[in-house]
């Protein structure tokens, strides 16, 4: 299968990019990884009239720690974020990049693509979702930082502007009070989520909750930030019990569909024990005082 | 346009359209058929050569992403002349049969060792995750990479 | 007689049967160079791409190609009206049945052929054939073959005169009365209704050919993705009428069959049409979509089992009825004497006499295939019947199911052991291969570890399969394809330096002909296998042969092979007496030279004689050392052989994982045993991908859901589990070699171990079935019945 034609543009550097985005933004598309955007186009679901690569960018693969923030260039690859050191400081990001796609295709796609592309079947947005992640929209007016949440809009739409691209998302770092997860159920290596569970913990001084995130994949029309459940961790003590009581609140916000990876029922029976499974790995770690 | 790159250490040139595919344009322009094609949506990886060092499939790469940069195919593992470590591995072990997939095993089984040269099973396991085989059952692709990694560790060239 | 050791009678250099020679075709594959189809360029060749039907049923109202022609870089667009103005609209199947080559009155499936393009390059061949437009009027579409079979259902093939229904065949075997009688009289019946869902063969190279017809000479030359290059050849010229000498087959490297290289596609005739007609050459490669909706599934069979025992826990008897989905036209790959095969093997490796297996098949609105997915014609299915019978027969009797089948297999004394469906098993040692097995994997202790973990609330499953094969067709009394006679050929050329050349009817997907069946000459000849070359895969240069399926290369070509070499070592004699001044009687041959009884000193090798064949052959000897052999089996071969899967359960999500595969297979004379034994590997990593996630399902209007490997599951290195392979070895007493075939053994027979060791771990919970796949929601759903009561 061959995508239908398209102009190509490969800017080197980020100001000639931004340029374009303003002038003709509508008819671009940004060709970052390209590892979900190649497919839909072979497929021809995707028929942009012009590329605009970013991969001849200077300074967009920086993946650092700055201030208790991580900070994720538009070109860091899922393999960058599993191979290094710095993204351990987010524990839900690190647990999560393994479980993305293939290890090949780990080799070229990136997370801020992903984020970008918003397929609603993505692993990243759960994790963001679970750890107030926020991404930083840059046009040649200046750049927004935008929460998560406000830039996931809808399946495959986001609320990057045509004159915008990311160019980086942050999300906080782990305190050695903290810990994260992601459990992914999959058929086999490379398939979509059966069930996506992404949570991140903090704890008070005392050993309480003090912040607490969880993010569902697959299991409804979007990726579910549960709030609900997330509110009733904050303040309480941790425990068996208490992670129970989430995950059930969890496994009832859900609305998963039948299909061939497997019934409404089962992936809601799944959201249940694994976001039990995800918060007792965070916690342990949060625990243990890793970082 | 104009696409200009390095493979298997020499420079080789062509005018492509830009939605001309990476696998294509190795295969069709440049000639060399050790890179196969499988699938269409990135699953199989026969089509995988390492780009900079790095494994990538090339059906979901164009072309034209590739201009300036260096390419290693199946074609380019022998050294000096002579079988790599993991060619010769492959052959010793059995981990072969259509060889369908053989080449970007191969491939990926090399930039494996690059990383980490001694791996446990369930390491080349998963190095190898992105690649399909139908024949083998995958037991001696295993054996052939972790022969390999051993034949490397006694001084031969990977 | 039964064995587990294993020694070769030449020395390594000779490389005859038994070693572990390292394959010869690597040294091509490893550097990259291998030949498959879609590496073949030719001058001035062309691109064919191929508009499919986007629906299952449908009345076509129009076909508008007129956007398509308009493209630049395109040279023709073909349908099916302009196929019919050469009578090539419709061709003949494998199973005497018709097949539209491109659809001109009705769509019947999703991914139908409609159109081809022909253009310069690839792209834009697929860029014009998205602009054909075709006006349909949807009609019902059928999707399982029970729906198909009722009063009221559309009839798919209205284009067949006689065919007022959908039902494509019925066909029986065994005997009903002493059934009946046996059932009536047993204590106990045990019955099973699964379904062997849809799969496809999916071989890592599609399907593909380059169509080269010269119209000056009439020369047509087709490079073809084929494992049965003379067999389509001679299809070829009766579909095509062309004169059959002209016709010259090239079946280059393959990627993989399985079966799935074995029918003819409507690609390929379309292909041979538009070169024809153009003069240019034309290729066409399948896209991995194409390939997996519209050529070569397999299986797809509705069964319901019964098994009738004795108060003393000894099977009695066996009725199976089986309802198979065909698809839209009846194309499996198969002997034409048979409409289901060879799934009448069903009886399995169990000593009763009373059987009765009926068989219906249905036309469908899905893609027509029915091969022979890396199985002996329908034996998988079969085997896996059987297999998961008598494991639920053993929990209904409350005996272990490893003793049931002890108590019940068919002894060794028995061979040969005619079936109640008439099979003549020509040797098997069923015990030693289970003994084998459950020695390997610790049965006791493995048993007792199973105990022990359901009392901590884990759940451990042990599953078992004792399967008999039947393969190598076949004798050509019995076994026919649209006529052709299944024997298979090798001819031999001895040079006058001694080395050989081996040509071969079959074709190697991945095997290891090359290596094997030098191996065989050999052990024969004395001449080292190095110094022998295998060509196979060329009609023009190749003897007849009905090509490699049903593991038949090593029982039918195999045997050609060893007595091709046997007749040269005849003559080989003759000149050797004449060499020696002595006389034939006093002549003994030993491993690569003859020699004068008692006076080892006096002797000629086999090198010495191939030279003197050409330079100084006897008086009234034909000069040079060569000749051919086609060979008719007398009988088919019967691999067996014991599998014991081992799993883990997890009880929270239903997800299991294989944590013991032992597989001892006995296969008879394993000429080179590091092949057979990556043979078996890559047979239960099929095996194990069918009964985990592979299979092809549809909706209700048709839609295929598995049309690209995103949901046609393939598993990785990370999901196939690792396998510990054990043997016996029964010679085949028939086989000139005693071989007798394994490409498909573990295929054929692993999925019912796997799916035994799931429900097994679920068996005290009253669980009998999983359907296949056995996904983890199903298991869950299972422990959720079960704790609800």
């Amino acid at each position: 299968m061959y995508p239908a034609k398209f102009d190509y543009l490969a800017p080197e550097s980020l100001d000639e990019t931004l340029s374009i985005l303003a002038d003709r933004g509508d008819e671009v598309k940004i060709l970052a990884g390209g590892q979900s955007l190649i497919p839909m186009m072979k497929l021809r679901f995707a028929t942009p009239p012009t590329l605009l690569d970013i991969n001849r960018i200077p300074g967009l693969d920086g993946l650092t720690r700055t201030n208790g923030t991580l900070s994720i260039g538009a070109l860091v690859r899922h393999n960058d974020v599993v191979k290094s050191d710095v993204a351990k400081a987010n524990h839900t990001v690190v647990s999560a990049a393994p479980w993305i796609a293939d290890p090949i295709v780990r080799n070229l796609g990136t997370l801020a693509g992903s984020l970008a592309h918003h397929d609603p079947e993505g692993d990243w947005a759960s994790v963001m979702l679970a750890c107030d992640g926020k991404v930083v929209l840059t046009s040649s007016t200046g750049e927004r930082v935008v929460p998560i949440t406000e830039f996931l809009v809808d399946m495959f739409s986001t609320s990057c502007q045509p004159n915008e691209m990311v160019t980086e998302v942050r999300v906080k770092a782990h305190s050695d009070r903290g810990g994260g997860n992601y459990q992914k159920l999959e058929r086999k290596v490379g398939d979509y989520a059966t069930v996506g569970v992404a949570t991140c913990l903090e704890l008070a001084d005392d050993g309480t909750v003090a912040g607490a995130g969880i993010a569902l994949t697959s299991v409804y029309a979007f990726n579910l930030k549960v709030t609900e459940a997330e509110s009733l961790l904050k303040g309480e003590t941790p425990s068996e019990e208490l992670f129970k009581e989430a995950a059930r609140v969890a496994s009832q916000a859900c609305d998963p569909a039948s299909d061939s990876r497997g019934s409404a029922d089962y992936k809601r029976h799944i959201v249940d024990i694994y976001t039990q499974r995800g918060l007792a790995e965070s916690l342990a770690i949060a625990q243990g005082g890793q970082s | 346009m104009n696409v200009t790159v390095t493979i298997n250490g020499t420079e080789r040139s062509a005018d492509v359209e830009p939605r001309l595919l990476l696998v294509d344009f190795i295969r069709s322009n440049l000639g060399l058929t050790g890179t196969h094609i499988g699938c269409d949506t990135t699953s199989c990886g026969v089509c995988t050569v390492l780009l900079d060092g790095t494994p990538v499939k090339t059906c979901t790469v164009f072309a034209v992403q590739a201009n300036g940069r260096s390419i290693t195919t199946v074609e380019g593992l022998k050294q000096n002349g002579e079988l790599s470590a993991m060619q010769t591995a492959f052959h010793e072990e059995h981990g072969l049969q259509c060889g369908f997939c053989t080449p970007a095993m191969m491939l990926v089984g090399t930039a494996l060792l690059e990383e980490n040269p001694d791996p446990t099973e369930d390491e080349v396991r998963w190095a190898i995750s992105g690649n399909l085989c139908r024949c083998t059952g995958y037991m001696n692709i295993v054996k052939a990479i972790q022969a390999a990694a051993q034949s490397a560790k006694e001084g031969a060239s990977v | 007689m039964t064995t587990t050791a294993h020694k070769p009678h030449t020395s390594p250099e000779i490389g005859g049967l038994g070693h572990s020679r390292k394959r010869v075709e690597d040294a091509r594959f490893i550097e990259g160079r291998g030949n498959y189809v879609d590496d073949i360029e030719l001058p001035g060749m062309l691109h064919m791409a191929i508009h499919r039907s986007p629906v299952a049923h449908a009345r076509i109202i129009s076909i508008d190609t007129s956007a398509a022609e308009a493209v630049e870089g395109v040279i023709a667009v073909v349908t099916g009206e302009l196929l019919a103005g050469y009578n090539l609209a419709w061709m003949p199947t494998l199973s005497n049945d018709t097949q539209a080559v491109l659809a001109t009155d009705k769509v019947r499936f999703q991914g139908q052929e409609i159109a081809a393009v022909i253009a310069t390059d690839p792209y834009v061949a697929q860029d014009a054939a998205r602009l054909i437009e075709v006006e349909y009027d949807e009609l019902e579409a059928i999707v399982n073959p029970m729906r198909a079979l009722e009063e009221d259902a559309p009839v798919i093939r209205d284009d067949k005169e006689d065919q007022e229904t959908n039902l494509v065949y019925e066909w029986e075997s065994g005997d009903k009365a002493a059934t009946d009688a046996a059932f009536a009289a047993a204590d106990k019946i045990i019955s099973l209704e699964t379904h062997y869902p849809r799969s496809h063969p999916a071989p890592l190279e599609t399907c593909g050919i380059i169509a080269d017809v010269d119209s000056a000479t009439g020369q047509t030359t087709l490079y073809m993705t084929s494992q049965a290059p003379h067999a389509h050849r001679t299809l070829f010229a009766l579909v095509a009428g062309l004169p059959e000498q002209n016709i010259r087959i090239v079946s280059p490297d393959l990627g993989g069959g399985f079966g799935n290289k074995v029918p003819i596609y409507p690609g390929y005739v379309v292909a041979t049409a538009a070169s024809l007609v153009i003069g240019q050459p034309v290729k066409w490669i399948e896209t991995r979509t194409e390939n997996l909706v519209s050529t070569g599934f397999a299986r797809d069979y509705y069964m319901k089992g019964e098994l009738a025992l004795s108060s003393e826990g000894k099977i009695v008897g066996l009725r199976v009825d089986m309802l198979s989905d065909q698809g839209a036209f009846f194309s499996d790959a198969q002997p034409s004497k048979l409409r289901a095969g060879m799934f009448h093997i069903v009886t399995g490796s169990y000593d009763y006499q009373a059987a009765h297996v009926t068989t219906r098949g249905a036309y469908t609105n899905k893609a027509p295939g029915g091969v022979a997915y890396r199985c002996s014609f329908r034996v998988t299915e079969a085997s896996y019947l059987i297999e998961r019978l008598v494991q639920n027969a053993a929990y209904e009797i409350g005996m272990d199911p490893a003793e049931f089948r002890l108590k019940n297999f068919i002894q060794p004394e028995q061979f040969p052991y005619t079936t109640p469906t008439g099979f003549v098993y020509d040797s098997g040692d069923y015990e030693a291969a289970l003994r084998e097995a459950m020695r390997i994997v610790g049965y006791d202790k493995i048993q007792a570890e199973k105990e022990q973990a359901r009392k901590e609330g884990k759940l451990v499953g042990v599953g078992i399969a004792s399967f008999t094969e039947v393969v190598g067709a076949g004798h050509g009394e019995d076994y026919d394809i649209v006529g052709l006679k299944m024997f298979d050929s090798a001819e031999l050329r001895v040079h006058p330096t001694g080395k050989a050349i081996l040509k071969l009817g079959v074709k190697s997907q991945g095997q290891g002909h090359e290596t094997t069946f030098a191996q065989i000459v050999a052990e024969e000849l004395g001449i080292p296998a190095d110094d022998i070359k295998v060509v196979e895969g060329d009609t023009d240069n190749t003897p007849y042969g009905l090509g490699t399926y049903a593991s038949r290369s090593v029982p039918v070509a195999g045997a050609a092979t060893a007595v091709i070499s046997r007749k040269l070592r005849e003559k080989a004699k003759k000149i050797a007496a004449h060499l020696l001044e002595a006389s034939e009687d006093d002549l003994e041959w030993e491993t690569g030279k003859f020699f004068v009884k008692g006076d080892p000193e006096s002797s000629v090798s086999i090198q010495d004689v191939a030279f003197a064949a050409y330079t100084n052959p006897p008086p009234g000897v034909e000069a040079g050392l060569e000749g051919v052999h086609y060979y008719d089996p007398p009988n088919m071969t019967y691999p067996f052989g014991s599998y014991i899967v081992v799993v883990d359960v997890d009880p929270a999500t239903g997800q299991w994982k294989v944590r013991r595969m032992v597989a001892v297979d006995d296969c008879g004379v394993r000429i080179n045993p590091m092949i057979v034994e990556g043979q078996i590997h890559g047979g239960l990593a099929e095996g194990y991908a069918m009964s985990s996630m592979q299979s092809i399902t549809f909706d209700e209007a048709g839609n295929h859901l598995a049309s690209s490997f995103m949901d046609y599951l393939v598993p990785t290195a990370w999901e196939t589990p690792r396998f510990e392979l054990g043997e016996t070895v029964t010679p085949s007493p028939h086989h000139p070699i005693g071989a007798k075939g394994v490409g498909e053994s573990a295929t054929v027979g692993s999925p019912a171990a796997y799916v035994n060791a799931v429900v097994d771990a679920l068996e005290h919970l009253g669980v009998r079935n999983f359907e296949m796949p056995v996904t983890a929601d199903k298991v869950w759903a299972a422990l959720e019945t079960a704790s609800n009561g």
